[in-house]
């Protein structure tokens, strides 16, 4: 199902959407019961520490997890995402007490009218720095 | 010692059907702040065309990372979990997961290549449902950092 987005009106460039994510140490361990992934890295300092890690770090599916939203928010049915890769090119620190500040930013990066189809370009940023490469969504309009 | 490269071009049986509840679904998307009533509310993903509440784009990945377990837990296959830094992650959709949904994994070893103390394992878990029918392929690249690196 799809159609709210007419791939007649939408232009390479367009924003589709943006999102600030605030991450706490209660959302990693959230998101680790959720998936099963319960590698001690991502709730335990002591362990990230004695791995080489400056200490507990988001898990990468938590980001990316996080990030489609802003496309799922645009199309306006999260089954029209038909592929959705990133490339994790730096850790997200977790402090406690405190939290990480994620900014994502959906641009279209191509548009297939005939396919009715569109490729969202996802950027995400902490601390000023992208924290994911080559992240990119196709949806079905 | 390394990861072992003779583990490349491996296939694994078929894993036992995972069935996808819907209050894991809900609490899944909750964790990933998917607040899109289609993954929380059975009349919105119906209006939507789908039979119960629908996955959110990345919940693939749990079905995915226990049939992975197969290889990262062998032993024999030398990857120590503690120096595994997941790389990529790429989901290709045939057909929207949904609750009730019974999804079997075949896991692939694609690629098992070693750079500079760096060796990248590239895994493809090909997910089906009940019926045979294709659900979505799953590429994910963890790096393992060799003993020295």
């Amino acid at each position: 199902m799809s159609g709210r987005v007419d791939p007649a009106a939408v232009a390479v460039g367009d924003v589709v959407g943006t999102r600030t994510v605030r991450v706490t140490r209660a959302d990693l361990v959230h998101y680790a019961g959720a998936s099963g992934d319960r590698n001690p890295i991502h709730w335990n300092d002591r362990f990230a520490r004695e791995v080489g890690l400056p200490g507990v770090i988001a898990h990468g599916m938590f980001t990316m997890g996080q990030a489609v939203n802003v496309v799922t928010d645009w199309t306006g049915d999260p089954g029209a995402v038909v592929e959705y890769g990133v490339r994790f090119s730096r850790p997200v620190p977790v402090p406690d007490p405190g939290e990480a500040v994620l900014e994502v930013t959906g641009v279209v990066g191509a548009v297939d009218a005939e396919a009715r189809t569109a490729r969202v370009d996802l950027t995400v940023t902490f601390e000023g720095q992208k924290v994911l490469a080559k992240a990119q969504a196709v949806v079905r309009l | 010692m390394g990861v072992n490269a003779a583990y490349a071009g491996r296939t694994y049986p078929p894993t036992a059907p995972y069935v996808v509840g819907r209050e894991h679904l809900r609490d899944f998307a909750r964790a990933v702040g998917a607040d899109h009533p289609a993954h929380h509310d059975v009349d919105a993903a119906r209006a939507l065309g789908y039979p119960d509440v629908v996955a959110p784009p990345t919940f693939a990945v749990v079905i995915a990372q226990r049939a992975e377990a197969q290889l990262i837990e062998d032993p024999e296959a030398g990857i120590d979990f503690s120096r595994v830094v997941h790389a990529e992650e790429r989901f290709t959709h045939h057909r929207p997961i949904h609750a009730g949904d019974e999804v079997t994994a075949v896991l692939h070893v694609d690629a098992i290549t070693e750079r500079a103390g760096l060796a990248m394992v590239t895994t493809r878990c090909e997910l089906s449902a009940a019926d045979g029918a294709p659900l979505a392929t799953v590429v994910s690249t963890l790096a393992v950092r060799g003993a020295d690196a």
